[in-house]
C-alpha cells in the first residue's frame, strides 16, 4: 500500500477501519496480503479459489452442526449410576427458573449463531463464484454475517468442555459420545472458513456486479 | 484528505456522505457519541460485576450435603484440594480477565478524552487483545452449562446452576458491547494534531 495524495480518485482509495489512514490502492497478489503501515490490521488477503473452499467448509459445517446437536456428545459414569448429555442438553441446562433468559442465550452463541453464519455466507458466496449477479439483499445478508461474528461462540464452548472435563474426570467416569468428535472436527471448520474469508474481496465483488 | 470511509467495507467517500452505497452502513468521520456509549456499556458491566461475585455460581448437592460456591469460593476450594493449577486458570479467566478489561476499556476511553502517554501503537495493541479476548471470558458460563448438564446423578450427585452465571454473562455481554462502541480511529487523533496532517490523512 503506498500513501495516496488529494489528486486520487476515490476508487482508487483504501482507508484502514481500525485507524483511519488513507492509501492508494493495490490489489495484492492471491497468498499476498496488504496491512496497514500505521497499525498492521490486515487490510487484504485473497487467496486461489477461497470461494470454492469457504462453500465447501460451510457446508460440512453445517450438516455437522446438525449432526453434533442431535447425537450424545458426553457422557458420564459413577457407582453405577448414568446420564448422558447432547450440545443442546448442555445449553438448556439453564432452563427453567430465573436462568432461562440464560439457556436461550448459550443455545444460540454455541448452536444457532454459528448456523446462521454459515448458511448466510453460503447465500451470499455461491452466486459470486458461479459468476452470476449477486442474491437478492446479499448486501444486508453479509452485513448481518459480520455483525454475528464476535457472537459465534462454538471454539470457546469447545475450551469449555476441556476445563469441564478436568473438573468432573477425577469424580467419575466420562466418556465422549459421536457428537463430541463431530464438534471437533466442527471447530477447526468454523475457524478455517473464517481465516479463508477475505472480506474486502467479498465486499469488493458484490460491489462490481451489482454495477454490471 | 477531506474524505470518509465506510470502517465495515473499506470504501471511501467525499466527506458529508450519510451512507455508504457499496455495503450500506452509516458513514461518520468520528463517532461522537462512541465514548458515551462506550461509558454507558461499561457501566452496566461493572455493576453486573458485583452480583457474579456475591452470588453462588455453582450449586453442589452430594449424598449427604448441598453446597453453594462463588466464583473465588470455588477456586479457593480447588486449592485446598491441592489442584492449584486449575485454580490460578479459574481465578485467571473469571476474576483478573474482566478486571483487566474494565481497567483497559477505562484506560483507552481516558486516554482518548484526555490524550496519554502510551503511544498509539501501544493502545491500539491493547484495544486489539481486549476486542479478542472479550468473547472467550464466556468459557465460564459453557464450563456451568456443561456441568450442570453432565452431573446429574440422580441421588449420587447433582450440579446446579446459580444466579451468578446470569449475571456474569450479562457483564461479558456488556463489557464485549462497550469495546464494540468504541471507535479505534479516535486513538489515532492526536498524534496526527500534534505533527500536522501526515502522509495516512
Amino acid at each position: 500500500m503506498t500513501p495516496a495524495t488529494s489528486e486520487t480518485p476515490y476508487a482508487d482509495l483504501i482507508v484502514c477501519p481500525q485507524c483511519d489512514a488513507v492509501y492508494r490502492l493495490k490489489r495484492p497478489e492471491h497468498g499476498e496480503r496488504a496491512v496497514c503501515s500505521r497499525c498492521h490490521t490486515i487490510l487484504i488477503a485473497p487467496r486461489r479459489k477461497a470461494g470454492l473452499q469457504i462453500i465447501a467448509v460451510s457446508l460440512a459445517v453445517v450438516i455437522l452442526i446438525i449432526a453434533a446437536t442431535l447425537f450424545p456428545f458426553l457422557s458420564i459414569k459413577a457407582a453405577g449410576a448414568k446420564n448422558s448429555v447432547s450440545i443442546l442438553d448442555a445449553a438448556l441446562a439453564f432452563a427453567g427458573g430465573p436462568l432461562a433468559v440464560l439457556a436461550l442465550a448459550t443455545a444460540a452463541l454455541i448452536v444457532f449463531v454459528p448456523l446462521t453464519r454459515v448458511l448466510l455466507s453460503l447465500y451470499v458466496l455461491v452466486p459470486i463464484v458461479l459468476d452470476r449477479p449477486p442474491a437478492r439483499h446479499a448486501t444486508q445478508a453479509f452485513r448481518l454475517a459480520e455483525a454475528l461474528r464476535p457472537w459465534s461462540m462454538a471454539e470457546i464452548f469447545a475450551i469449555g468442555c476441556a476445563v469441564a472435563l478436568i473438573k468432573v474426570v477425577d469424580l467419575a467416569d466420562v466418556a465422549f459420545g459421536p457428537a463430541f468428535w463431530m464438534f471437533a472436527i466442527l471447530v477447526v471448520l468454523v475457524v478455517a472458513q473464517d481465516s479463508f474469508m477475505c472480506r474486502w474481496s467479498v465486499w469488493n465483488s458484490l460491489d462490481t456486479q451489482k454495477k454490471s | 484528505m477531506g474524505v470518509v470511509a465506510c470502517t465495515r467495507c473499506t470504501q471511501v467517500w467525499p466527506i458529508g456522505t450519510q451512507t455508504c452505497a457499496r455495503c450500506g452502513k452509516g458513514l461518520m468521520s468520528r463517532d461522537v457519541k462512541s465514548l458515551q456509549r462506550v461509558w454507558a456499556w461499561w457501566v452496566v458491566g461493572v455493576m453486573c460485576y458485583i452480583p457474579a461475585n456475591t452470588y453462588p455460581m455453582l450449586r453442589t448437592r452430594t449424598l449427604f450435603q448441598v453446597e453453594e460456591s462463588t466464583i473465588v469460593g470455588g477456586a479457593v476450594d480447588l486449592m485446598h484440594h491441592g489442584a492449584i493449577g486449575i485454580a490460578l486458570v479459574v481465578l485467571v479467566a473469571s476474576v483478573v480477565i474482566p478486571i483487566g478489561k474494565f481497567l483497559a476499556i477505562a484506560f483507552l476511553a481516558i486516554g482518548v478524552q484526555r490524550g496519554s502517554g502510551v503511544s498509539d501503537h501501544h493502545r491500539q495493541g491493547l484495544y486489539e487483545v481486549v476486542e479478542y479476548i472479550g468473547r472467550w471470558s464466556m468459557i465460564d458460563i459453557f464450563v456451568v452449562a456443561i456441568l450442570s448438564s453432565l452431573v446429574q446423578l440422580n441421588t449420587l450427585a447433582s450440579v446446579n446452576p446459580g444466579l451468578a452465571s446470569l449475571f456474569f454473562a450479562l457483564s461479558v455481554i456488556f463489557t464485549m458491547l462497550s469495546a464494540q462502541s468504541f471507535d479505534s480511529r479516535m486513538i489515532w487523533d492526536r498524534q496526527v494534531a500534534a505533527k500536522g496532517a501526515s502522509e495516512h490523512d
